[in-house]
Order: structure tokens, then C-alpha cells, then sequence
């Protein structure tokens, strides 16, 4: 076990599988840094520090350093997973998707489909996404639900340095098509690391705190949030079961009703907007599934319908926080029928 | 191209007040004054005040991630910017955007932008409007954005349009941290342009009059309903891609040359005294006004009230 950074550990992890598989390739805008210039390459090594020192291990065949291009990378990289490479893909910010909304949804995400079964895309397409930078309405979006919407795409939201390793390991192994997302305000977290080979299969929620009282569900930097706010709620008295949902696509049906079933009462956190959202999705599926289970309102703590503001105040009434998540877990707890 | 006394301290103001603006920036950033993420334009001034200086307000520009010079050239108010970027409820754009995002439609400022290469296409859309008035539209871009599909469309539409829309290349020679030279696969943005059908020239872009005879030039040729044309300028950033960017892919003692030899307001300067246009103490006196200006920008931005949770959700629609 080592202690990293998230940061770290994608690139050390990018690292173990391109020296396993020759296969695995990268690409995005300014990966390695300073191509082309008098600093020269790996000048800078990627923006979020994710893939220092890979180019000069493993060459420019295999780290591909691209102009500012995003249709041409994700259609690269899907050309490059579909003709027996593994692509990592790295989208500078999340938000740039709707430049490039085309190739993933209309192409990568139904080769398969269309093809009658009978090809692969192995592609990885890394997003950093989320807010708490200032970085206002283009660059501070959580996109989990678009992704999430489409329907052969895989969707992964990593919040522990541990289960970075072990789901972006998953990813560039998996066949199909995966969209992974990286919180930025997550990057500089720390945790212990497991050494050696490591991979969590998708479709498993990780049980945060154990509690009978009430469920909550969460993803990416909400986790952590929501943690805070079970910590807060223990000392009053209310159990909470927090799930780290990991993947939203394929998505732990089996852990998020048994928890459910359990507790009675169900509190959603969830970064991005509240309309056609993770959270509608989620509480949709609980309501149809498990109504009879349920002995309070399903409450949602979401950003508003809203893009995500600059200002430094107006982003903090934005997202979520801890207060909002312990006064809606209070609020079903004092939920009376009739 | 003759210029009147008049016009010439005009554009060294506004050369000045962006140069001003951006470098009181780079110490606010530096406090820990101001959030999010901040592109600043000094070193290119001459590029935006040159092609700015021919416009009105029924012309229109687009802008990109580094956008504070645009703003200033084509008229935004400089206070209401600089609150903007303090994230005041009173800015520009109500703190809103921020940085990133100022825009004066008013103006004939069609935004700053996020996203590279989404202005030009924009600009063609405005070029529609600008061909129903006799005016144009003016597509600011970089060398970065120059290699997105948007931008190829929007040439080729403009052209197949024939719309009077300006493609501004600034070529400061890098994309974000990348060199142009591995970023940009044609000879130059010039030929690129040329490729589309369009007339493509090139200017010195830290020399104010190569800029503006240029696009004087290229207005005309617009104007006279030719189709759209392309420029690109050759030009220098000072700061980092965004501020807190360390630069290791500059070369050494890079930005001390550019600085020294490079910078386009002496050029104005000296090009203007030599030719005894203006005296050293006219353009002295500016600086002293432009300072003044800055500080009480940020005086007042400081003071400036701060936005509220009740905010968030004005504005996202006019009426829902």
C-alpha cells in the first residue's frame, strides 16, 4: 500500500497498463505539453499532472499529443479502439463534450449496436469535470446524466485514490466504450493505493457509512460532502447508509434497494442540475421499485436548474454542501403520513 | 494611412488601458484577489485596438478565452469588466461569467468564449445580421482554434455565403502550452484561408499600423460585398496560457526578449515620437491617466456588492 494522490494515481495506473499492453495508446490536447516549443515536450505533462513523464517512456506513436481538436480525438481514438488499439482519450474539461458530442454518441457509443455485435471500441475517454474552481458556466459542469443517458456507454465516477486504480485499470481493460470521470476538485485527495494488480468491476457501489435510518446515494466530490453531513447527522442520533455509487452506468440496482428496503427513507446528492438528472433516475427507479419500502418522501439535494455560476459566492450556494444534505436527511426523518 | 492627433492618442489609450488592466490582473491573481481561471491578453494589444479601431457599434466581434482585450478595444466599460472579474453582482455580466465570458451586445461584443473555436461560427451568424446593415463581423481567433472543425465550417460557410465576416488570426504561437509549429499543420493560417476561397493576407500584429492599414483594407474588400476575408497576425502573449501557468515550455530568457524587443506598445511609441506624431510626454500623460483608471477600476470593484444565493437562478431564462 502507498498513500498518492488521485492525480498520481491515474497516471502511474495509465503507466501499468501501457507497459502491459502495447496496445493502449493516449491522446488529448497538450498530454505530454510544450510539443513544438523551446521548452520542449513534457514541458508541462498534461494540465492536471495525469500523464507526466509517459512520453518520453513510451514515445509519440503511443502518447499522442493532439492540436485543439475534440471531434478529431474522440473520432481517433474511436477509429484507433475499432481497428485493435486501446484509446485513452482525455477531454481537457468535461464541458468540451458538446464539441464533440457526435462521435461519442452517435459513433462510439453504437458500433456495436449498429454492427450487428460484431466489433469492439475499447476506448476510454477521460473528463475531468465538476465545479469548485470559479471556472464558471464552460468549465465547471457535471455531465454524469448525458453520458449516462446513452445507451452503450459505460460511466465510471471515481472518488477514492484506491478505487481510481481499480476502476480506471477496469476501464482500459473492458471492451466496451467508457466514459471516466474525474472530479477536479478531487485530484489533490490522497489515500492509500493497493499495490500490484487491482480491478473493481463495474456495477458496485462502495458502502461508505453504515446506517439503518436513512439512504443516501452519491457520486464524485458529493460523496465526501455527504460523508460530512453523515458524521454530522451520527451525533444527532441518525444512522445514515451512504453508497458511493461508483458507476452510474452499469448501475448497483442490487446494493441501492437493499439499503432502501432497509432504511425506509431515501436523500439523493447529486453536483449537477435536478431536471432528466442522475437524481430523477435514481429516484425513479427507487419509487417504482420499492415503494412499499418507503416511509418518507424521496428527497433530492441537487444544484439548481441553473448553469454553474462564477462568482465565488454564487458557486458556493450552487453545489450541494454538507448543510443541505444533514437538513434534507432531517427532513425525512420527520416526515409523518397523513 | 494618415491618423489624425486625436485618433493616435485614442489608440495608444486603448493599447495602454488593456496592457494596464491585464498587468494590475496578474498582481490581483497573484493576492489571491480574484477566482477562477484568468487568460490575459497583454503582449497582443495592437492586434485588438488595430482592428477595433475601425468598428462601431453596429459592427460586431467574437472573442475567445482571452478575451479582456477585445472587450476594452470594442468599447466594454472598463470598471464594469473589472468588477466582473471580481465576481461582483454589479459587474458586466452580474458575476456571472466572469472572466471567461465578459460580452457587451450593445457593444457589438458578442462574448468572450470557453470553449475554442466556438466564435467563429458566431460570427458568421452575425456576419448575416452585419450584411442586412452594411457592417461587418470580426471572428477573433488563435492559433489553437484555428485547427477546430468549427472553424473550418465557418470559413467555408462564409464564403459559400459570402458574408462580410473578418477571421482575425492571432498567431501568439502557442496553443495553450503546445507550439504552433506542431499544432498547426498548414505552411500558415494564411494559406489555410486561402484554401477556403477567401482573400487571405497576413499583418505584423505588434505593429498597431500594420494591423489597422490591413484591416482597412479588408473592410473595404468586405464591405464592397466580396465575401468574407481572413487575417492573421503575428504577435506575442506575456503572461502564461492561464495565470498560475508556469510556462516551462518557454525557452530561456524568452519572455524578457519579447518584452524587450517585442512589445507592441513601445513600437507605437517609438514609431510615433520618431516621426514626431506625438511627443514622449503625450503618451507620458496617458499612461498617467490609464494608471488612474485601473486603480479606481479596482477600488470600485472592491467595493462593489457582492452576489447572493437569490441570484443563482436570475437570468437563466427572460421569462419561465
Amino acid at each position: 500500500m502507498a498513500k498518492k494522490m488521485i492525480r498520481d494515481v491515474i497516471r502511474d495506473t495509465i503507466d501499468e497498463e501501457m507497459a502491459r499492453d502495447d496496445s493502449v495508446i493516449m491522446l488529448g490536447e497538450d498530454i505530454v505539453g510544450g510539443m513544438g516549443s523551446a521548452g520542449g515536450p513534457e514541458a508541462i505533462g498534461g494540465i492536471w499532472g495525469t500523464s507526466g513523464g509517459l512520453w518520453a517512456k513510451y514515445g509519440s506513436d503511443r502518447v499522442i499529443d493532439t492540436p485543439i481538436s475534440e471531434s478529431a480525438i474522440i473520432g481517433a481514438a474511436a477509429g484507433a479502439s475499432l481497428t485493435g488499439k486501446r484509446a485513452i482519450a482525455e477531454i481537457m474539461f468535461a464541458d468540451f463534450i458538446g464539441v464533440c458530442m457526435d462521435q461519442i454518441w452517435n459513433q462510439v457509443a453504437k458500433f456495436r449496436y449498429m454492427f450487428g455485435g460484431k466489433s469492439k471500441c475499447p476506448i476510454v475517454i477521460r473528463m475531468p469535470y465538476g465545479a469548485g474552481y470559479n471556472a464558471a458556466p464552460q468549465h465547471s459542469q457535471s455531465i454524469h446524466a448525458m453520458v449516462t443517458a446513452m445507451p452503450g456507454l459505460k460511466v465510471v465516477m471515481p472518488t477514492t485514490a484506491a478505487d481510481t486504480k481499480g476502476l480506471l485499470t477496469q476501464a482500459i481493460r473492458d471492451d466496451d466504450p467508457v466514459i471516466f470521470l474525474e472530479h477536479k476538485a478531487l485530484y489533490g485527495l490522497k489515500g492509500e493505493v493497493p499495490d500490484g494488480e487491482y480491478l473493481i468491476p463495474f456495477g458496485h457501489a462502495r458502502q461508505v457509512t453504515q446506517g439503518d435510518d436513512v439512504t443516501i446515494l452519491a457520486t464524485g466530490m458529493m460523496v465526501g460532502f455527504a460523508e460530512k453531513a453523515a458524521a454530522q447527522l451520527a451525533q444527532d442520533g441518525i444512522g445514515c447508509d451512504l453508497l458511493d455509487l461508483r458507476t452510474t452506468s452499469p448501475l448497483d440496482e442490487e446494493a441501492i434497494m437493499d439499503s432502501v428496503e432497509r432504511t425506509g427513507r431515501l436523500l439523493i446528492v447529486d453536483e449537477a442540475p435536478p431536471r432528466c438528472s442522475f437524481a430523477t433516475d435514481l429516484s425513479a427507479l427507487v419509487a417504482n421499485k420499492a415503494f412499499a419500502s418507503l416511509k418518507a418522501p424521496i428527497e433530492m439535494v441537487t444544484g439548481p436548474h441553473s448553469p454553474v455560476p462564477f462568482a465565488r459566492e454564487l458557486e458556493s450556494a450552487y453545489v450541494p454542501s454538507p448543510d443541505k444534505i444533514v437538513a434534507a436527511a432531517v427532513k425525512a426523518m420527520s416526515y409523518r403520513r397523513g | 494611412m494618415q491618423h489624425s492627433r486625436e485618433a493616435l492618442i485614442q489608440a495608444y489609450r486603448q493599447m495602454k488601458t488593456i496592457r494596464a488592466f491585464e498587468e494590475r490582473l496578474h498582481d490581483d491573481i497573484a493576492l489571491g484577489e480574484i477566482a477562477g481561471f484568468t487568460h490575459l491578453y497583454a503582449g497582443q494589444e495592437a492586434c485588438a485596438v488595430g482592428v477595433c479601431e475601425h468598428l462601431g457599434p453596429a459592427d460586431y466581434i467574437i472573442s475567445t478565452h482571452r478575451g479582456h482585450g477585445h472587450c476594452i478595444a470594442k468599447g466594454c466599460d472598463v470598471v464594469g469588466m473589472m468588477k466582473e472579474i471580481y465576481g461582483s453582482s454589479d459587474g458586466l455580466c452580474k458575476g456571472k461569467g466572469g472572466s471567461m465570458h465578459i460580452a457587451d451586445i450593445n457593444k457589438g461584443m458578442l462574448g468572450a468564449n470557453g470553449i475554442v473555436g466556438a466564435g467563429a461560427p458566431i460570427a458568421v451568424g452575425a456576419g448575416i445580421t452585419a450584411k442586412s446593415t452594411g457592417n461587418v463581423s470580426i471572428a477573433f481567433s488563435g492559433d489553437g482554434a484555428c485547427n477546430q472543425g468549427t472553424t473550418f465550417e465557418a470559413m467555408n460557410m462564409a464564403v459559400v455565403l459570402k458574408l462580410p465576416v473578418i477571421f482575425v488570426f492571432e498567431n501568439n504561437h502557442y496553443s495553450e502550452h503546445t507550439g504552433e509549429s506542431y499544432a498547426v499543420g498548414a505552411e500558415s493560417m494564411t494559406v489555410r484561408s486561402a484554401a477556403f476561397g477567401m482573400k487571405a493576407i497576413k499583418a505584423n500584429g505588434i505593429d498597431f499600423f500594420s494591423v489597422y492599414d490591413a484591416m482597412r483594407e479588408l473592410i473595404d474588400y468586405c464591405k464592397a460585398g466580396n465575401g468574407p476575408a481572413s487575417i492573421e497576425l503575428d504577435t506575442e502573449r506575456f503572461y502564461g496560457h492561464f495565470e498560475g501557468d508556469p510556462q516551462r515550455y518557454r525557452g530561456k530568457g524568452e519572455l524578457d526578449r519579447l518584452r524587450e524587443e517585442r512589445d507592441c506598445l513601445k513600437v507605437f511609441r517609438t514609431k510615433v515620437t520618431e516621426a514626431k506624431l506625438l511627443e514622449g510626454k503625450d503618451i507620458d500623460a496617458i499612461d498617467t491617466e490609464v494608471e488612474a483608471l485601473i486603480e479606481r477600476a479596482v477600488a470600485e470593484s472592491k467595493a462593489a456588492p457582492r452576489p447572493t444565493a437569490a441570484h443563482v437562478l436570475e437570468d437563466v431564462y427572460i421569462s419561465y
